[in-house]
């Protein structure tokens, strides 16, 4: 029998702010897995620290809650020794683009087969509402005791230049495109990024949910509002590297990044970035070992008997004296 | 030790100029004629340039460590010659007389205070502060000085080939050096030559250069050295399942067997070259299956290293990685992870000197505390320590079962001394390698799998990911059976109790025979762990050949849990404890303190940076047997 999105769904008491925009991406990715029919066996869910960071104790397949920033190490070591799992790696956007920053761009650059998720929200909320990467430079939240003095990060933009093969951004909100996004990001071959814009209700009185859906354009309240937000695909943008020439792929590139930038009256959801001309990490490998794809890290015979069955012999033979 | 032959040779130049394919070569030629061979290298953190040497000690009895000093050296380049003459006291020294008018501060590498502690030296016996002052010195001391122009040998070489343009082949110094000196011992010119094909297999046509100059090298030793005070005269051949090894090879092969599938690390010295071995060697054949492979993954940092490492062993792969010091400093946090959520992990740690960068070349064994320690917060590790290449081939294989095993995180402690060794070993013996990975669950469960289940002993089943029935939850926080967040005080209790009883169970589970290892008797006795035992055994032998006391020896392997109860049995009648290892404060002297109730009477102790020689330690050992030691005995020998 086919599973249902209440066989996604744990147990455990979700302990997260009344409001808060991270329900609509844990039900995305709950009803992505069910849609697409993914065996709860076959798939793992690996989060960071923070609010986000419990998203592994909510969703009914296996659940690895990892360090603070460390969720990519984690996720790309299990997705490499195992590569028929579907890895989804979840996490903050101070756990992703602050203190895992560098894990960030290291993952762009080697294109594993999975997907990861940002819930960002500008703020650390778990500690009361520091700024957080994403935080716009001058803004003062309602914690902050001064503006913020630090640049944001692009996380679109961050995510593109590093090598990243997927990458859109989503509004928790709209859990219909989320869904679909998130869908096509498990389904992408290499690894896909997603940035899901989530109010924190409590620490970011800023960009609040109302403020997404228009609250502050036009002047005044009622009929002049207008969302913010806006889709990519509706304005006929195409983010897919179709042929993987230096002339394309430089257009495609741009065009991500320069749309990465909008922000303000007009955000851009959608998938900004989609290159599978890219060979992803597992292909780098089949290169070096023949037989990857068949005989995974994890799945290898090792021993028959309790006795050691690896041929170390032409290793020791190179070394007789 | 009456007739047995035993020569120290020596070979320097700069760093990138073939003082390791030297070595290796006379390493190679001495191993094919049957001694017994062991030989270090001491290197500067630099690419090129800076001075890198060599010591290889040839015997035909087993060795293990070098000695003070050499018998004969070899020198191509000025630093080599002003600073090691000295440790050829009453041997023979080659050299290349390019040199002869070269002063001490012609040579910019040398580090400023060493060379004005040599020239201060030179001068105060009158003598030039240079090469010609050198040579006085060293003939002063009954030292047989060879100067031969290397330059000369060249141009016969271009002579002979028809080649004006090797005329200019200053790279082959290292290969003429080595001939020389290993024509002045009376290396049949055929063994040298066929360790030459060797060392330069990859590059047929290197390796005919090298063999015709090694030959003119040998009608010039013949006409300009003759023979040397100690020679290494033809033996029966290789000795029987008999290796060549360098120090990375026992942990390196050891994980290959061991089944270790998953590396992951960052480059750091003197680590990586285990990570580059296997990466060198991933396809692997498989006794009745097909081909296995270890996947290497080089990351961006060892936080990546170490968290890669664990999500591949919670997939269900064997996996490790191999670092250093600093790079351990940067896993501790993972390493709490692992703890809590009884991931098994094997993390060999190369150690070397610190804190911080340290001395990023040289030899240490400071981190047996931090390895004991590393991480907030109490969980369950074992750290366990290897004393030598061939040890470290079947500890490696033993590292990966106590993981598997006890769910824990085993840190495996080598050093840098072990690392850049060259020794003769027995072949490494695969058949001997057995592979227990404990509970590790691969198949379908019964309903309601929990994880981390309670009751029995403690050890639950593992799921690897994947198996259908098993899907289950880790995290760093504290957490219930099922793998979720709890903070319930009575839970974290049960849990806590969980984790830790592990570490009483292998002490008990685990034989003692490989927890520590006793060698010798007697009232004096030494505990010490890791590459320390080299230096030990010889200079036990060196000491009792000298007619002082046979003493005891109890290597401690497994270092934490520390096996307190075997060590005092392997104790039992001693009346003098001398701790032995490579650093300042005595560590392992802590642990034993704090674990035996009882300090040890004496410390020998060194950290400069270089691995302890028997004969220095011999003498640290004679003062003690005589009552004239001090509570620390502080080595300093080498450059």
């Amino acid at each position: 029998m086919a599973p249902s999105l209440s066989d996604y769904k744990t147990g455990v008491h979700n302990d997260w702010c009344p409001g808060c925009g991270d329900f609509g991406i844990l039900n995305a990715i709950q009803m992505s897995l069910a849609e697409m029919g993914v065996a709860r066996h076959e798939a793992a869910i690996f989060s960071g620290i923070g609010c986000s960071g419990k998203t592994a104790h909510f969703v009914n397949v296996t659940g690895i809650h990892t360090l603070h920033g460390r969720v990519l190490p984690f996720a790309q070591g299990a997705a490499l020794a195992n590569p028929n799992m579907r890895i989804v790696a979840v996490g903050g956007d101070g756990d992703g683009l602050g203190i895992g920053a560098g894990h960030f761009v290291a993952a762009g650059r080697r294109n594993v087969n999975m997907a990861y998720i940002i819930f960002d929200n500008g703020v650390y909320g778990l500690t009361k509402g520091q700024a957080s990467p994403t935080l716009k430079l001058g803004t003062k939240t309602k914690s902050l005791p001064s503006p913020n003095v630090n640049y944001n990060v692009n996380p679109v933009g961050l995510a593109v230049t590093s090598g990243f093969t997927f990458v859109a951004r989503a509004y928790s909100y709209d859990v219909r495109q989320l869904k679909d996004i998130i869908k096509a990001a498990i389904a992408h071959e290499g690894l896909a990024f997603v940035d899901v814009l989530s109010p924190c209700p409590t620490y970011n009185d800023i960009n609040t949910r109302d403020w997404y859906a228009g609250g502050g354009t036009g002047g005044g309240d009622g009929a002049e509002r207008h969302s913010r937000i806006y889709r990519l695909e509706d304005e006929g943008y195409d983010p897919v590297v179709h042929f993987a020439g230096a002339g394309e792929l430089n257009e495609k590139l741009g065009q991500a990044l320069s749309r990465s930038l909008e922000w303000g009256e007009r955000i851009p959801t959608g998938v900004f970035y989609h290159n599978e001309t890219v060979t992803p990490y597992d292909g780098r490998i089949r290169d070096q070992i023949r037989n990857y794809a068949e005989n995974p890290p994890a799945l290898q015979a090792i021993e028959s008997g309790g006795r050691a069955t690896t041929d170390v012999s032409p290793m020791l033979d190179e070394l007789a004296a | 030790m009456a007739g047995r032959v035993d020569v120290s040779w020596l070979v320097g130049g700069p760093q990138g100029s073939g003082v390791e394919s030297a070595a290796g070569i006379f390493s190679g030629a001495c191993a094919s004629m049957g001694y017994h061979v062991f030989g270090k290298r001491e290197f500067y953190s630099n690419i090129k340039g800076e001075h890198s040497y060599f010591v290889v000690r040839a015997s035909s009895g087993e060795v293990r460590s070098n000695v003070s000093g050499a018998d004969i050296m070899v020198a191509y380049d000025t630093e080599t010659m002003l600073r090691h003459h000295a440790d050829v006291r009453g041997g023979t020294i080659i050299y290349d007389s390019g040199m002869q008018k070269a002063m001490i501060s012609d040579v910019a590498t040398m580090d400023r205070d060493y060379a004005a502690r040599l020239g201060a030296e030179l001068a105060g016996a009158g003598r030039p502060e240079g090469v010609e002052g050198a040579v006085a010195a060293a003939r002063g001391a009954g030292t047989a000085v060879h100067a031969v122009s290397f330059r000369a040998i060249l141009s016969s070489l271009a002579e002979e080939a028809g080649n004006p343009r090797l005329r200019g082949m200053t790279r082959m110094f290292n290969v003429i050096g080595a001939s020389l000196s290993m024509a002045a011992l009376g290396i049949p010119e055929e063994a040298t030559r066929a360790a030459i094909r060797r060392a330069f297999a990859a590059k047929p046509e290197v390796a005919r250069l090298n063999e015709m100059a090694a030959s003119r090298a040998y009608s010039a030793a013949r006409s300009e050295v003759g023979r040397a005070r100690a020679t290494l005269a033809p033996r029966g051949g290789p000795r029987e399942g008999t290796m060549l090894a360098q120090g990375y090879h026992g942990t390196a092969i050891g994980k290959i067997a061991a089944g270790c599938r998953f590396q992951s690390y960052y480059p750091i010295t003197p680590a990586s070259d285990e990570s580059v071995y296997l990466e060198s060697h991933v396809e692997l054949g498989v006794a009745g299956s097909r081909p296995g492979s270890t996947l290497v993954v080089q990351c961006e940092d060892e936080i990546s290293a170490i968290g890669m490492a664990i999500g591949s062993s919670i997939a269900g792969a064997r996996s490790s990685t191999c670092t250093s010091g600093p790079g351990f400093s940067l896993m501790a946090e993972c390493l709490g992870w692992a703890g809590i959520n009884e991931v098994p992990l094997v993390i060999t740690l190369y150690q070397r000197s610190g804190p911080a960068t340290g001395l990023p070349t040289r030899h240490g064994q400071d981190d047996l505390l931090f390895a004991v320690h590393a991480g907030h917060g109490e969980f369950p590790r074992i750290v366990y320590a290897s004393g030598d290449v061939e040890e470290s081939f079947y500890d490696t294989a033993r590292c990966f079962n106590y993981a598997d095993v006890y769910q824990v995180p085993v840190i495996h402690m080598m050093d840098k001394y072990l690392a850049s060794t060259i020794l003769t070993c027995r072949r490494f013996e695969a058949s001997r390698v057995s592979i227990d990975r404990g509970r590790l669950l691969t198949r379908r469960a019964g309903e309601g799998y929990r994880r981390f289940a309670l009751g029995g002993d403690g050890i639950s089943e593992r799921a690897r990911l994947g198996v259908e029935g098993a899907e289950f939850w880790c995290t760093g926080d504290e957490h219930d059976e099922a793998g979720h967040i709890t903070e319930d005080p009575v839970v974290r209790a049960e849990m806590m109790r969980k984790r830790l009883s592990r570490e009483g169970l292998a002490l008990r589970a685990i034989p003692d025979a490989e927890q520590a290892t006793l060698y010798g008797s007697g009232e004096i006795a030494i505990v010490s762990w890791g590459s320390t035992k080299g230096p030990i055994l010889d200079a036990l032998e060196e000491v009792r050949a000298g007619g002082g006391p046979e003493m005891r020896f109890v290597q401690v392997k497994m270092l934490h849990p520390f096996p307190a109860s075997y060590v005092a049995h392997l104790l039992e009648g001693a009346t003098t404890i001398v701790d032995v290892e490579s650093n300042y404060t005595g560590q392992l002297g802590a642990l034993f303190a704090r674990s035996m109730g009882r300090e040890p009477d004496h410390y020998i102790l060194k950290y400069t940076g270089r691995a302890m020689t028997s004969t220095e330690l011999a003498g640290a050992l004679r003062r003690v047997a005589g009552g004239t030691a001090g509570r620390r005995e502080v080595l300093t020998y080498g450059a």
